[in-house]
């Protein structure tokens, strides 16, 4: 059974914030005596991951996941409770510690602007104390898993955005860490780059049994890389767990439309006892709870004279969307 | 751990930095010119016969100057507005969770960018030389090498100082203006602009407790073969690096407690 590789236990986090009233007053005023005050950012938050677990951060812009993911990994200090990672303290950042670790953010790079990827490659592979002919092998394997080959030689300045993140991938996993923290890695990217990306992380979770931490905005990153997601709503943690059941949970009712063979069969079917939300003619749309749908087609498959059928499930984003404006789900 | 990291690290740093410096030929090209001031100064105390006054000779006295742009060319020190800008934009984010102090990027970055300058610095000097053939000198290679040694010492000294400037980035977001501060000593006091020499009595004392001579003025006067105390100028830029080097390491430990990691 894998061993949890994240404990974090009643963290906060706060920021000192200054604030500054608009117009010429404020401005003399804020020069003069400046107001600053704490927020808590991160509210006595606690959950565990476990080895080779893809766990997804939710939550509306400003509600806390990227302050999590940078205290996972050291990046800033927490203001209270305890994380360990991998056994180690994150912002102590001992070198085992960072050896075993990477951070990905969609919006920063790292790679060198007027250099060819390959030159940052190299000096990351330095960095972590890889030898050149591991390193060569590495960016392979990579390269060849992330389809840049060409790419590696041509100044970063002009690479496509996609090619650029891939390449931020590239240097980002060539030391082969064992937990990845992705701050919106398909950020900007199209649709073919960002499946491009899902599936490189999907093989890379499967050949190395990383443990990957993951926020997006992107509901397909989500529901394509994680079982399990962790909502955050204002600092606090308003959901962990399954994907699956908050999705069942947030919607527990799917929508059939049938086409009846006539209008008379629509009105014996609307007549009938199912939530109805709406007829035209000899289309009707009916609302039916997940754990009856088999049942209820049964039903209206064997009394009705039915031309067609579609079981429509609600939008995902819209689903997530409720969770990003809803402080808790008791599931 | 420390041979490895100079070895294979700070080597790999070097390349990499170099080869990115080296997209900025023109740029290398117009600072290195940008840092004629010692020229101006020569101009201002020989126009003015100002170098009577400290019994230096012209010829000694244009020797200090081209070596003070010597000097000050391989000892030039920006890393305060490279943290700064890196730190607001968030830059120095991924650098922070990599196996090594992000200012040994910096500090490759300062080293690269003096051997691009090299044969700029070359250049201007060989002109110098033949508007002023009456200054040229030779000089001999235990000099040479002394100098060289100050010249990086001097430069290890500005760089621990604007480290420790620039981590205040940490706490103030705006350390470049701390580092303004720090410049008008910098200019008046390291021999930029006039040798310390020429200094009042009462005042060299002072000045040559504080770590500015030992960045400009001692390199310079030891490169161009002015009588001065080697051992003992040494031994004060090194006393500086142990004093500053503790202090930079603690003052950056507590300002990563700080760091918020704004921008990203």
């Amino acid at each position: 059974m894998a061993h949890n590789i994240i404990d974090v236990r009643n963290l906060s986090k706060s920021f000192d914030i200054s604030s500054k009233e608009s117009g010429l007053k404020g401005t003399i005023k804020h020069f003069i005596r400046r107001q600053t005050k704490s927020i808590k950012v991160i509210k006595n938050i606690s959950f565990e991951i476990k080895e080779g677990e893809i766990v997804g951060f939710l939550g509306a812009n400003g509600a806390g996941k990227t302050t999590i993911l940078k205290m996972l990994c050291g990046l800033i200090y927490p203001s209270e409770g305890s994380i360990l990672v991998s056994g180690d303290l994150p912002f102590r950042r001992k070198e085992n510690f960072l050896k075993n670790i990477t951070l990905i953010m969609g919006q920063k790079q790292q790679l060198i602007w007027d250099l060819p990827p390959i030159e940052s490659f190299y000096l990351n592979a330095s960095i972590y104390d890889l030898d050149k002919f591991e390193a060569k092998k590495r960016i392979k394997k990579l390269s060849e898993m992330l389809e840049i080959d060409e790419e590696l030689f041509i100044p970063v300045r002009k690479l496509s955005l996609g090619q650029r993140m891939k390449s931020e991938l590239l240097a980002a996993l060539i030391h082969e860490p064992n937990i990845l923290f992705l701050d919106e890695p398909t950020l900007g990217l199209d649709i073919n780059a960002q499946r491009n990306l899902r599936k490189f992380l999907q093989k890379y979770n499967k050949e190395t049994n990383a443990t990957i931490c993951l926020t997006s905005h992107y509901m397909k990153d989500i529901t394509s890389l994680c079982k399990r997601v962790i909502c955050v709503h204002e600092g606090a943690i308003s959901y962990d767990g399954k994907l699956e059941l908050l999705l069942k949970k947030l919607s527990p009712v799917k929508e059939i439309l049938i086409v009846c063979r006539s209008e008379e069969d629509a009105i014996k079917l609307e007549n009938s006892g199912f939530t109805v939300k709406n007829k035209i003619k000899n289309e009707i749309t009916i609302k039916v709870e997940n754990k009856s749908i088999t049942s209820s087609l049964k039903t209206i498959l064997n009394n009705f004279d039915i031309e067609d059928l579609f079981i429509n499930e609600p939008p995902i984003d819209e689903i997530i969307g409720r969770v990003l404006i809803k402080k808790d789900y008791d599931i | 751990m420390i041979s490895n990291l100079i070895n294979r690290k700070l080597f790999t740093l070097l390349k990499v930095q170099y080869s990115n410096m080296l997209e900025y030929r023109v740029e290398i090209a117009l600072w290195a010119i940008s840092g004629i001031i010692p020229f101006f100064m020569l101009n201002i105390w020989t126009n003015n016969n100002l170098n009577e006054s400290i019994n230096i000779s012209d010829v000694l006295l244009s020797r200090y100057f081209l070596c003070a742009f010597f000097v000050r060319q391989f000892s030039v020190v920006w890393v305060v507005f490279s943290f700064e800008e890196d730190s607001l934009l968030g830059k120095v984010s991924p650098y922070l969770i990599q196996p090594i102090n992000p200012f040994f990027r910096y500090f490759a970055q300062h080293l690269a960018e003096q051997i691009t300058r090299f044969p700029f610095a070359l250049i201007i000097a060989f002109f110098f030389f033949i508007l002023n053939p009456e200054s040229i000198w030779i000089p001999n290679l235990g000099i040479l090498f002394f100098s060289i040694i100050s010249t990086f010492l001097s430069f290890l000294i500005q760089f621990l100082i604007q480290s420790i400037v620039a981590c205040l980035c940490f706490w103030t977001e705006k350390a470049s203006s701390i580092e303004r501060l720090l410049f008008i000593p910098t200019l008046f006091l390291s021999g930029l602009l006039a040798p310390v020499v020429s200094f009042p009595e009462y005042v060299k004392s002072w000045i040559y407790l504080t770590p500015f001579p030992y960045l400009i003025d001692f390199p310079a006067n030891l490169l161009s073969g002015n009588e001065t105390n080697i051992s003992g100028g040494l031994s004060m830029q090194i006393l500086w690096i142990f004093l500053l080097f503790p202090l930079f390491k603690k003052i950056w430990s507590e300002g990563t407690k700080k760091y918020t990691a704004m921008g990203s």
